[in-house]
């Protein structure tokens, strides 16, 4: 599904990603993690295309097509869905509008027509079923005043409404309190299934005690150091993450 | 990377396409020569067959006209347009006289359909009742016969001036005198044409109430007038629209609109405006310099403007309201969108004269490209206005950092217990808006249309529901190409 080759990006002069190889197949759930500063997050935005990131080499394959030269909105619309760690409020605007245009929007891009009124909100109303949603926050202007908690869990929802083929998930575990977490992490094992990969990237193991990942990979210095299953999570949970730095700085 | 790239052809694209309503009519035309004098004041009285008293009414707002100096008060330079180089009326030959729909020169009808307004009575499905006015002239009132059993007389005002010259006499420079300023003085000595309203007592106007104006001929200015008459307890909903064809020359648009409520009556007023604009450089553009007021004669009465403005090269006016009787309220909603090299000068003034009168005034200005968008509004509350309210709320919105937002309140207050309020904010549409738009498969265009929407949402809401949809839509077009 997605196949990232020797990717390196910067952001105004600062290298920051220094030759990523990473292949994810369907159904997998890859945990990307990593020390503060090690560029987690900067690879979650070059694959959204984050326009302020500038790569400087390799390439990225998503689902056969050239990932990098497709714009953000394009790329959204062929299943890569970004769960932000810092969800963006938008004055005015309810969650349902949104969603509503977004689907219409990607519909269009697939030569569908859009979807009726109707058959939309019958739709929403399965899917708030299904992330046990309360019906107010739909109706809300998207995220504004949002608890970080409920930022959280619309990101989720919107995953769920918009049934991406991967899913990034950029900290989401920040800032939330262990119902939350559990709450969130619980929508997303409920839209896991085999044709759908999660690229989950966090700085704590205890996401994973929720999401149970079928790889781990540690990121430091722009680069993928080391991978294992999931127990390589609870190692880095026991001993942090110096035995690996020491580790490279060894091999170097 | 690619997608600068990409942004970059977005842009070429969206701002090389071109103003939807550019087009224009071919058809034969009856016009006065250009410029300005009694006699042209004369040929046009002569011309709609006026009554000895409105020809008077007319010179003598001429007359009055010529002593008065153009303002320069406002936030913006134009060079001041050549009085004598305009051609002050404008009309579709006409054979003769009109009985019917059927009558109307197709060609006309086809201008009118291509703007997407059906005169067609067995069309309009929507209950709208449609006045058009092409150029100097009204060419169709819809709806006349159904609007007549309930009494409401909805037609040209040139046809008022004849039908009903009691009303017109009465009321016409009632809210606006001549002497109020220099272009209500000049729309009072050259107005063309425009709509006449009348709601009797009691009578709640069945269907919304519409005029659409065209503005089609080369170096003509136009100047319509609008008069509404709401008598007691009666309600009416009255919208206008407007477009103009793409011309390099600026073209003077100077309206008079008069509104009347009397005791508990109420006149919703609203205004889609999309007149020509100019290119990208500020060449051409219709100057769009209005005078539109309200006045509340009557206890509970109620006058609500809602505006969108989107078009004009500049748009200058100040839709207000004179609230004399006690617990009457006025209502001001705006949107003024200004791309380009766009200028908009707008807001409101309210006006407390009667007790416990409340206003409201919600203005969403939002501004992109080179253009420069102003708030500039009074609250002012007479002596013996008790218990007089106002809440004033002024958001500006800049997309791009060339342009420029800009608000000037004014507030006078000469009774001590009147409450005022007074809010106003500044924001930036956000990269990080966008981008997060996008990454849910949400074009920019269509992103900066979700968010403009968004933030005008409150005056959009006061819209006919039919008109809302159409001013979203027109609020997306007015900006595309807006974010670089």
């Amino acid at each position: 599904m997605l196949e990232i080759r020797n990717l390196k990006a910067e952001i105004e002069g600062k290298k920051i990603l220094n030759g990523i190889n990473l292949t994810v197949n369907s159904g997998e759930v890859h945990a990307i993690m990593g020390p503060n500063g090690a560029g987690k997050s900067t690879l979650s935005s070059v694959l959204a295309g984050r326009a302020d990131y500038a790569v400087t080499e390799g390439e990225i394959m998503f689902e056969g097509k050239n990932l990098l030269e497709m714009s953000p909105e394009d790329r959204a619309r062929e299943g890569v869905f970004l769960a932000f760690q810092y969800p963006v409020e938008i004055p005015g605007v309810s969650t349902t509008n949104f969603l509503k245009t977004a689907i219409n929007e990607t519909r269009k891009y697939k030569g569908l027509e859009p979807m009726e009124a109707t058959d939309f909100l019958k739709y929403m109303r399965e899917k708030m079923e299904l992330m046990e949603m309360d019906k107010s926050l739909t109706s809300r202007s998207l995220n504004e005043g949002f608890s970080g908690g409920e930022k959280k869990r619309n990101e989720v929802f919107q995953m769920a409404m918009l049934e991406p083929k991967l899913a990034i998930m950029d900290e989401t575990d920040s800032g939330l309190d262990i119902d939350a977490l559990r709450l969130v992490s619980n929508g997303v094992n409920k839209l896991r299934n085999k044709d759908r990969s999660f690229v989950v990237i966090t700085h704590y193991q205890r996401l994973l005690d929720y999401i149970v990942p079928d790889f781990v990979h540690v990121l430091y210095k722009g680069r993928i150091v080391k991978s294992g299953d999931a127990s390589l999570a609870k190692e880095l949970e026991v001993k942090g993450y110096d035995w690996i730095k020491a580790e490279v700085e060894a091999a170097q | 990377m690619n997608q600068e790239k990409e942004n970059e052809d977005i842009i070429e694209q969206v701002v090389s396409q071109e103003y939807k309503y550019g087009f224009t009519t071919d058809i034969e035309m009856e016009m006065a020569p250009k410029g300005l004098n009694e006699d042209i004041v004369r040929f046009i009285s002569n011309k709609k067959n006026e009554p000895e008293w409105m020809l008077e009414w007319r010179l003598k707002a001429y007359r009055h006209w010529l002593k008065m100096e153009e303002p320069d008060w406002q936030n913006f330079k134009y060079p001041k347009p050549n009085y004598q180089d305009i051609i002050y009326y404008a009309a579709p030959k006409e054979k003769k006289k009109l009985n019917s729909l059927d009558e109307v020169d197709p060609e006309l009808l086809k201008t009118f359909e291509k703007l997407g307004i059906s005169l067609q009575e067995q069309k309009r499905l929507t209950g709208v009742a449609v006045d058009a006015v092409f150029d100097s002239v009204s060419i169709a009132t819809t709806f006349k016969e159904q609007l007549k059993e309930k009494g409401v007389i909805f037609c040209s005002i040139s046809e008022a001036m004849h039908e009903h010259p009691d009303l017109v006499k009465k009321y016409i420079g009632s809210v606006v005198p001549y002497t109020d300023n220099y272009f209500a003085a000049l729309n009072s000595a050259v107005f063309s044409d425009g709509s006449f309203v009348y709601i009797p007592k009691g009578v709640r106007c069945p269907m919304e109430l519409s005029t659409y104006f065209r503005i089609n001929a080369e170096n003509t200015g136009q100047f319509e007038r609008t008069l509404i008459v709401a008598d007691d307890a009666s309600y009416v909903s009255y919208l206008e629209g407007c477009t103009a064809p793409m011309r390099d020359e600026n073209q003077l648009h100077a309206a008079v609109v008069e509104l009347i409520a009397m005791e508990n009556a109420e006149i919703k007023y609203s205004t889609v405006q999309n007149w020509y604009p100019g290119d990208k450089e500020g060449n051409g553009g219709i100057y769009n310099f209005v005078t539109k007021r309200g006045s509340c004669e009557g206890a509970n009465a109620k006058i609500s403007w809602t505006q969108v403005e989107t078009g004009s090269a500049i748009t200058w006016k100040y839709p207000s309201c004179i609230l004399k009787g006690d617990h009457s309220i006025g209502e001001f909603f705006s949107v003024a969108v200004t791309n380009n090299m766009q200028v908009a000068d707008t807001g409101t003034k309210m006006i407390h004269i009667g007790k416990h009168t409340r206003s409201r005034i919600v203005s969403k200005g939002i501004s992109a490209g080179k253009s420069h968008n102003t708030y500039r509004g009074l609250v002012k509350v007479a002596k013996k206005a008790d218990a007089a309210r106002n809440y004033t709320q002024c958001d500006s919105m800049l997309i791009g950092d060339r342009c420029g937002a800009h608000t000037f309140p004014y507030i006078e207050i000469n009774n001590k217990t009147a409450t005022v309020e007074h809010e106003a904010s500044t924001s930036k549409i956000g990269e990080d808006q966008i981008f997060y738009c996008n990454q849910r498969g949400i074009g920019t265009e269509e992103a900066i249309s979700l968010i403009v929407n968004g933030f005008c949402r409150e005056v959009l809401n006061q819209l006919p529901m039919e008109f809302a949809v159409e001013a979203q839509k027109l609020l997306a077009v007015s900006l595309e190409g807006s974010v670089g």
